[in-house]
């Protein structure tokens, strides 16, 4: 009998990773519990432990080779007494993962979204492809270059180098006097940091993802915001608060929900929601510069995706305005985040049935931009909004009342929401991809609103 | 735990002619200081009690938490501060800005929500701030004062300006789990900051017995290295001392300190608590023996630093500032409408 083993998924939302190094060569008795090989993937690097017993037949993929995709074979393992194969005639799957650094739960990952460029406005002068990720990081660290006043605390953001490798290389540069690791302790390093900022410094402060900030809430809420109006003018807190927000895959209904709406009801906060790198690095270095609290939701997923990104360190995009993605005249997406990749991905679908949609990057939550949505809907009369947060006084519950309230006239068809399930966020794959906004129901939503369904 | 024994060490006499020297055992202390903190104690002390007047007089709303009986900790603390040295504390914080050096008028007028007040009557008796003065409120929130000092502490590691926090709170608020992940990060990172536990006995109507299963809370610290010791925090000589040992320690790079202050407050929690929970004789006997303005008093008497007379006039000097400022807060406006959307952001 041939087992194959294929190659592991080590995070909610790995796809890809590289064999490292095998440690077991070819023709090698195997028992259980053995490490297989290492593998590499932008996070971290894991060892592969072999759960059936047998002889090693045959390495299917080289070591060194990248970019080896979740579930490829990797390795054929036969019975002890079996001669070595060469044909792939295996059957079953093999493998479990022995973790080196972080809890990794072996899954298919997730379909990823297609990297949409925008079509118009381009970033001027020079780009240079990046991932999201690279994007945070070369924003902080070009900001840290230029002001000792901003450090970067949290959980695993120095020696680690991100819980999400968001940090890279920040602690070599800037030392642990400002790339501080805390204990897992959110309230206080949240309420520390935010009495470091009243104090005059900028805290950059890193939440491994914004589900975790719940527990320090009352200190960005009841401190940082409403400090500014509470001291008539004279002190605030120059800070931003950053993360993953939203879901990721699979972790199921406590690390998967999106706090966009929560924050973006609180007076004396900006909330922000980028998308593409450019939106990443732009925003963030402006955050930074803010004088206010900001909270930067950021999005797991995104951060492997790469867009071109400028170069030039000055380059930043002011809080406060959207972005039209995609021009259209019959209806109207708005979008933040991920779900800026699942509207463009529907709007070129849409064009294919001759509907073209015009697509809004938000950008930014609070102040919300509403004279681009309005005045998109006097041009398409028509408008669908998008957000994997809850329906119910939600992003697009918010934008739909704004649309009522000022530009009513125009609409030709009642607003369209298309949102997260109004339910806990489940684990099972089927389910959760069905608690999930996707391309296919923004153009229902469309659909419905031009009467096109 | 490490207790007050020892007096501060001994310094040599000013050579001032005029400076006489408070002795008896205690550190000396020169009288011009200590009528100094008498004056200070007594401005806290009447303009409590004008403001209770005020509230019930419906010119100043909503809470409203008095300082009285408690103002030898602050004075004390004071007088141990570095003018680099910034202060955090809790809502029963008009004592603390007073003895911080803020302005009586400014203090009075947020308490009746006018323009004239810190916060431009925005933020009212518990969220006052003076930048200038280093006082970085006035916080509503039970607890959260605490991480906030200790991230002005982080700022002073920081900037290495050689400054300390003085980080205030109750015995109500030490039992909050944000006060211990600030110890631990504090003594984690050794951050120059002095945890002052005003244990005046009540958290609201609830006594420390019936909210503490440990009510030694110098002893508080003991998990994270953090040294306490348990004061008289109804004799300003006493805090100062502990304020300037606990200064010396953050100053020298050894990390946080905890100082427990043994103190009582005579009113209620807030202008509308009768205070059924404890005894009218409890009070009454706390007012009597320990008064910590009293205490003062006598000690300056005995130490022939000043005669009734001199001290008369103090109380008579203390009184027109209070009414003094009661009246500007009275005159000045209410804060301009268009105050309403003005230092939302910055």
């Amino acid at each position: 009998m041939v087992i194959q083993v294929l190659m592991p998924a080590l995070s909610p939302t790995m796809t890809e990773g590289t064999i490292a190094k095998w440690l077991k060569p070819e023709g090698s008795l195997i028992n259980s519990g053995d490490i297989l090989c290492e593998i590499e993937t932008d996070k971290a690097t894991m060892e592969v432990e072999s759960v059936d017993e047998g002889k090693l037949g045959k390495i299917l993929i080289p070591e060194g080779t990248e970019g080896v995709a979740v579930n490829t074979p990797i390795a054929l393992i036969v019975e002890k007494n079996e001669e070595m194969i060469t044909s792939d005639e295996a059957t079953t799957v093999s493998g479990s993962i022995k973790n080196l650094a972080i809890q990794a739960t072996p899954q298919k990952a997730p379909e990823e979204t297609r990297n949409l460029q925008p079509k118009d406005s381009p970033p001027t002068g020079s780009t240079k492809q990046l991932t999201v990720r690279e994007s945070l990081r070369d924003a902080m660290a070009e900001e840290m270059r230029r002001d000792e006043s901003i450090f970067l605390i949290g959980e695993e953001v120095a020696q680690y180098q991100g819980a999400y490798k968001v940090s890279q290389g920040l602690l070599e540069e800037f030392s642990e006097h400002r790339v501080i690791d805390t204990p897992i302790t959110e309230q206080g390093f949240t309420g520390l940091a935010v009495g470091a900022a009243f104090g005059g410094l900028k805290p950059i402060v890193e939440f491994m993802t914004f589900n975790f900030a719940m527990q320090a809430i009352d200190q960005i809420i009841n401190s940082a915001a409403k400090t500014l109006y509470m001291s008539g003018g004279q002190m605030g807190a120059p800070i931003v608060f950053r993360g993953a927000n939203g879901a990721a895959a699979r972790v199921a209904a406590q690390h998967s929900q999106c706090f966009a709406a929560w924050y973006a009801q609180i007076p004396g906060l900006k909330v922000v929601a980028p998308w593409s790198g450019e939106d990443a690095k732009g925003l963030l270095k402006a955050a930074i510069r803010d004088p206010n609290p900001v909270i930067f939701l950021e999005n797991e997923i995104l951060y492997n995706q790469t867009f071109n990104v400028p170069d030039d360190p000055e380059f930043t995009i002011d809080i406060g305005p959207a972005k039209i993605e995609r021009s259209g005249s019959d209806v109207t997406i708005v979008a933040f985040s991920i779900c800026v990749g699942y509207a463009l991905e529907a709007a070129e679908k849409l064009a294919s049935e001759g509907i073209e949609a015009e697509v809004i990057n938000l950008r930014t939550l609070r102040p919300l931009d509403s004279s681009t949505i309005i005045n998109s809907v006097k041009k398409t009369n028509r408008l669908v909004t998008v957000e994997e947060g809850w329906p119910t006084c939600g992003i697009g519950s918010e934008i739909a009342t704004r649309i009522m309230e000022e530009a009513f006239d125009f609409l030709d068809a009642a607003v369209k929401r298309v949102t997260g399930e109004d339910v806990p966020m489940p684990y099972a794959a089927n389910l959760e991809a069905l608690a999930l906004p996707n391309a296919e129901k923004i153009i229902a939503a469309a659909k419905t609103v031009c009467y096109a369904d | 735990m490490v207790k007050s024994k020892k007096p501060y060490a001994k310094k040599s006499p000013e050579k001032s002619p005029n400076s006489k020297i408070f002795q008896n055992s205690r550190p000396r202390i020169k009288a011009e200081e200590l009528i100094k903190y008498y004056e200070k104690m007594l401005l806290i002390r009447r303009f409590e009690e004008k403001a209770g007047q005020l509230y019930g007089m419906g010119l100043i709303g909503g809470f409203c938490h008095l300082y009285i009986g408690q103002e030898a900790v602050v004075v004390g603390m004071k007088a141990a501060a570095n003018k680099i040295d910034t202060v955090i504390t809790s809502y029963r914080d008009h004592g603390h800005m007073l003895a911080y050096d803020m302005d009586p008028n400014g203090v009075m007028a947020e308490l009746t929500g006018r323009s004239d007040g810190y916060s431009k009557g925005k933020g009212g008796s518990m969220h006052m701030f003076s930048r200038e003065k280093n006082f970085y409120g006035g916080h509503g929130i039970v607890g959260a004062q605490i991480p906030l000092g200790t991230g002005l502490a982080f700022m002073h590691k920081y900037n290495d300006d050689g400054g300390v926090c003085h980080a205030y709170c109750g015995d109500g608020a030490i039992n909050q789990g944000q006060v211990y992940e600030s110890f631990n990060m504090a003594s984690l990172w050794k951050l120059p900051v002095i945890y002052v536990i005003e244990n005046n006995r009540y958290g609201m109507g609830t006594s420390i017995e019936r909210a503490s299963a440990v009510v030694d809370l110098a002893e508080r610290g003991k998990s994270f290295d953090i040294p306490g010791e348990q004061v008289n925090g109804m004799d300003v000589v006493e805090v100062r001392t502990a304020g300037e040992k606990a200064s010396k320690w953050c100053r020298a790079g050894k990390g946080p300190y905890i100082i427990e202050m043994k103190t009582y407050r005579y009113r209620g929690h807030s202008m509308s608590d009768p205070a059924k929970y404890r005894s009218k004789e409890e009070v009454s006997k706390v007012r009597q023996e320990t008064d910590p303005i009293d205490t003062l008093r006598d000690q300056i008497l005995v130490a022939g630093f000043a005669n009734e007379v001199e001290l008369k006039e103090i109380d008579r000097q203390v009184k027109i500032s209070v009414t003094a400022a009661a009246e500007f807060a009275q005159q000045s406006p209410e804060p301009d409408i268009a105050e309403l959307y003005t230092d939302i952001t910055a």
